[in-house]
């Protein structure tokens, strides 16, 4: 089989741009090292529309940003994944942050973004409760917002593979060759795959891969995030997402609430070696805490239910990188997608099948369907909804997760639905199930149980060999 | 709506025995809600002995135990709903679950809570490091190990050494799993003594206290920790950091009761146990809901949990009957030495004795306990040692609660 297209990596640029060159009538391919989609930095950033207003004027981030907002907004409610706009604060703690607010603000309006409005220290307060009596100023954008960035990428992938993608999972690639017009990829287990065109999309293995054709032009320079996560009785301690002034860094330690009802501490921003090393450390934690409770006021401590790191593919020019290689006719490289990379994710999609189209005119597909199933469906029932759901399906009765109270039934019916998980982490990001205050305590043996093909000790956490189990008594 | 006299939420040993206690008392129209396919919470993996050496003056496994309570559950025709998660409790009791026969709703003459606990993570400890496969709370380990069959890891360490955690030190050696370490934060075990003689000494495995694991290492699955020692201020001594090769991390550090309804339903619970504030019939708040056992405080003994279910059973029981009456009631609070002090409440009445439940803030040797009512000294008990991990009891009479005036406090002075 001949693809049309190969896309390399399964985060959420890859599977918008798989979605979006279902469009057309095209055989896609999308290729992904890891046992899921949404397995690099897709699964663990900040999860936040950014209004637009940060990027530098005239650079694609700032173009692709201020497009990108209500481009996903859009594509959020056709796919069903939880979005929410509940605006930001960029808060200014001395009269020289006010100037940068300023700046910001003046910087937004240069790049198109709308509902911006200064405020005094005050009037922040007014609106945001918790906000410390530190603040002296404050950048409201109203139009930005709070999304969950693995639920978004898997339902870009679930309504690609819906309209006809396949994907290829554990699919490392480590050799691209070209020959007359045809591309063959090879994975480290010797799976080949041929395509007529390649898009890199493949996070902070972009610069490598482009690499493997010889095309040594770009560079990442990955740069870790560590956050704290905490329990959903924390969730209303600010409404809004309340940033500090940017620095050099990146747009500092903010404080969110997200859109499953958690609140949110983070990221810091550490140059690591590899875009695989998401590991936290206790001076970050530390920092987070530090700079989190700079902003916002009787954060509970007690309360956090997990930590985690993301490693941003932060290239080597400031700004994103979206072209057909100078090399390879036929291979569009994408890097150093990060922040405000989520925000921008379809206006990418859309910019990077539009350079496809200028390599080759594209036949609209017109059985394309935009929407996906709302996976979630259950849960936002009333009572006597689930009570007449149950009745004729029964597994939707039992809770397996009595943190996030998920169904049996939710969870079986998210292993049949695109793309469907392989493992525990994949299970527990598409249903919520041991996301909560325990973390999976309780509900790990019972979800190994359904997930089990014939003996629990092929369940893993997350692929290759993170087995829960090390043999039968 | 289904309505009932009383609706018991968790089939644990608490529940069960309140549910018991409640027929016996005579209310006949008695529900137990449990979310598991079987009547006995946690109990049924606990398979090692150790159970009912108070209640039943004999030792007992933990499936033992909840089978002499399933029967008497069984045997009095008790309504069990299995596979029933309670999902919200409003303030005029009306109790709504989740069953696969669909969404059930109780109207309940009264309520009691007996939802148990659940085990810290590790997120809440916030331990640096990678997230690999391989780290379990010892709970979980347990569940995979005794009822499902499994080997959770062939070399671990274990952090925190409460009494699951020296459980399973020696139910992971007995599986010819190696227990590498065990690390307790604080300067003692807050297991009881029993467990960490027969748990570790009896095995050789080290218990190393006033250590942490500061890292965990391994991309896919655990494949070492770096332990270290602590200051007084419980922060790591970087120069006492070493490398533990080790495919297993267990986390035994400590239990917090579940009491997301609870707080759903308005009813104040303390700080200090994260169970409700209750009087000594254990009624809540809120008028008509009771608690008891784990959901309540973290007994050491399931013994314990079991009285006081049978305390809370009897309870709802007079309260349905409008016979617990409106009575002075003064707060008990917890003094020097003392952590914390159940019930939180006394109504002043002289028909019963009241146990006060109670533990120390950190290990003593023999101590005096002062129970005193508005300054004035009611009662004294001596103990020869005292550990936070071993819960005390200090009867107060019905005599002497009649002397009560105003609120009572428990403290302790060392003897020397």
């Amino acid at each position: 089989m001949i693809y049309d297209v190969a896309v390399i990596g399964a985060g959420v640029i890859g599977s918008a741009i798989a979605r979006e060159l279902m469009k057309y009538k095209l055989k896609v391919v999308v290729l992904e090292k890891a046992n899921d989609v949404s397995c690099g930095a897709s699964k663990a950033n900040s999860g936040i529309v950014h209004g637009g207003f940060d990027p530098q004027p005239n650079t694609l981030k700032a173009k692709l940003n201020v497009e990108g907002v209500e481009k996903l907004f859009d594509a959020a409610k056709l796919l069903n994944v939880p979005i929410k706009r509940n605006g930001s604060l960029v808060c200014a703690f001395s009269e020289e942050e006010t100037k940068t607010v300023e700046e910001l603000y003046n910087r937004g309006i240069l790049n198109g973004v709308e509902g911006m409005k200064i405020l005094t220290g005050d009037e922040a307060r007014a609106i945001e409760k918790n906000l410390s009596k530190e603040v002296v100023s404050a950048l409201l954008i109203t139009n930005a917002g709070i999304v969950c960035p693995y639920e978004l990428t898997i339902a870009c992938m679930g309504n690609a593979m819906d309209n006809g993608a396949e994907l290829k999972l554990k699919f490392e690639v480590q050799k691209i060759e070209k020959e007359k017009d045809l591309f063959t990829i090879e994975s480290k287990e010797g799976d080949k795959v041929q395509s007529r065109y390649v898009i890199n999309s493949a996070g902070g293995a972009s610069a490598s891969t482009a690499a493997l054709v010889g095309d040594n032009s770009y560079g990442i320079i990955p740069r870790a995030g560590e956050y704290l996560l905490l329990d959903k009785k924390e969730g209303a301690r600010v409404s809004h997402t309340i940033f500090q002034v940017p620095t050099k860094d990146g747009k500092g330690i903010l404080v969110s609430p997200t859109v499953d009802g958690n609140l949110l501490l983070g990221p810091t921003a550490t140059v690591v070696s590899s875009p695989e090393d998401t590991y936290t450390t206790k001076e970050g934690m530390d920092k987070v805490i530090k700079l989190a409770s700079k902003s916002v006021t009787g954060i509970d401590l007690r309360s956090v239910i997990t930590s985690f790191c993301g490693v941003r593919a932060t290239g080597v020019s400031d700004d994103f990188i979206i072209e057909e290689s100078k090399k390879v006719k036929g291979m569009i490289n994408l890097v150093g997608i990060d922040s405000p990379g989520l925000s921008s994710t379809f206006a990418i999609a859309e910019y990077t099948v539009d350079i496809l189209k200028g390599l080759e005119e594209l036949t609209p597909n017109p059985d394309f369907n935009p929407e996906r199933e709302d996976p979630h469906f259950f849960r936002k029932m009333t009572d006597s909804e689930k009570d007449a759901y149950i009745k004729e399906h029964s597994d939707y009765g039992k809770i397996v997760c009595r943190c996030e109270r998920v169904s049996e039934g939710e969870i079986k019916d998210a292993m049949k639905r695109n793309p469907v998980p392989h493992d525990l982490d994949g299970v527990k990001r598409r249903t919520r199930s041991s996301m909560g205050r325990c973390q999976g305590g309780f509900c790990t043996p019972y979800i190994m149980k359904l997930l089990a093909e014939d003996s629990l000790e092929s369940v893993t956490k997350k692929g290759k060999e993170s087995k829960m189990l090390t043999g039968k008594l | 709506m289904i309505d009932t006299s009383i609706v018991v939420v968790g089939g644990g040993p608490g529940g069960m025995a309140a549910a018991v206690a409640a027929f016996d008392a005579g209310v006949k129209d008695v529900v137990i809600l449990d979310r598991d396919e079987k009547l006995g919470g946690i109990l049924n993996q606990c398979i090692h002995n150790g159970f009912g050496l108070h209640k039943f003056g004999r030792e007992l496994t933990g499936p033992e135990y909840a089978k002499i309570y399933e029967d008497m559950v069984t045997e009095r025709g008790i309504k069990v709903y299995k596979e029933t998660t309670v999902l919200d409790i409003s303030e005029d009791k009306v109790v709504t679950a989740s069953s696969r026969e669909g969404i059930l709703k109780f109207r309940a003459g009264a309520v009691i809570l007996a939802m148990g606990c659940r085990e810290r993570s590790r997120g809440a400890l916030n331990i640096p490091g990678n997230r690999p496969a391989g780290v379990y709370s010892a709970g979980t380990a347990q569940k995979l190990i005794n009822c499902m069959g499994y080997c959770v890891g062939k070399k671990a360490v274990i952090l925190g050494s409460g009494d699951i955690g020296l459980i399973m030190a020696r139910r992971l050696t007995l599986e010819g799993a190696k227990v590498e370490a065990v690390c307790e934060i604080m300067p003692y075990s807050s297991g009881l003594n029993r467990n960490i003689v027969q748990c570790l000494e009896d095995f050789d495995i080290p218990l190393y206290l006033s250590t942490t694991v500061a890292e965990i290492h391994g991309k896919d699955r655990v494949e070492g920790v770096t332990i270290a020692e602590v200051d007084e201020k419980r922060q790591v001594i970087e120069e006492t950091k070493r490398y533990i090769p080790c495919d297993t991390l267990l986390l035994s550090v400590g239990l917090i009761p579940e009491n997301e309804l609870t707080k759903e339903a308005g009813i104040e619970l303390s700080p200090v146990t994260s169970g409700s504030v209750v009087d000594q019939y254990r009624m809540t708040k809120l008028d008509g809901v009771f608690a008891c056992g784990n959901v309540l405080q973290v007994h050491d003994l399931v013994d314990y949990v079991s009285e006081e279910g049978e305390i809370a059973g009897k309870s709802a029981v007079a309260y349905v009957r409008g016979e617990l009456k409106e009575e002075k009631t003064v707060s008990v609070s917890a003094g020097n030495g003392v952590r914390y002090v159940l019930p939180q409440m006394l109504k002043v009445t002289d028909t019963e004795d009241v146990d006060l439940y109670l533990r120390v803030t950190q290990p003593y040797g023999k101590v005096k306990f002062h129970v005193t009512s508005g300054g004035e000294l009611l009662t004294s008990v001596t103990r020869l040692h005292a550990t936070p991990g071993e819960m005390e009891k200090i009867k107060l009479s019905k005599e002497k609660i009649a002397l009560v005036k105003g609120d009572v406090q428990v403290y302790l002075e060392e003897v020397l």
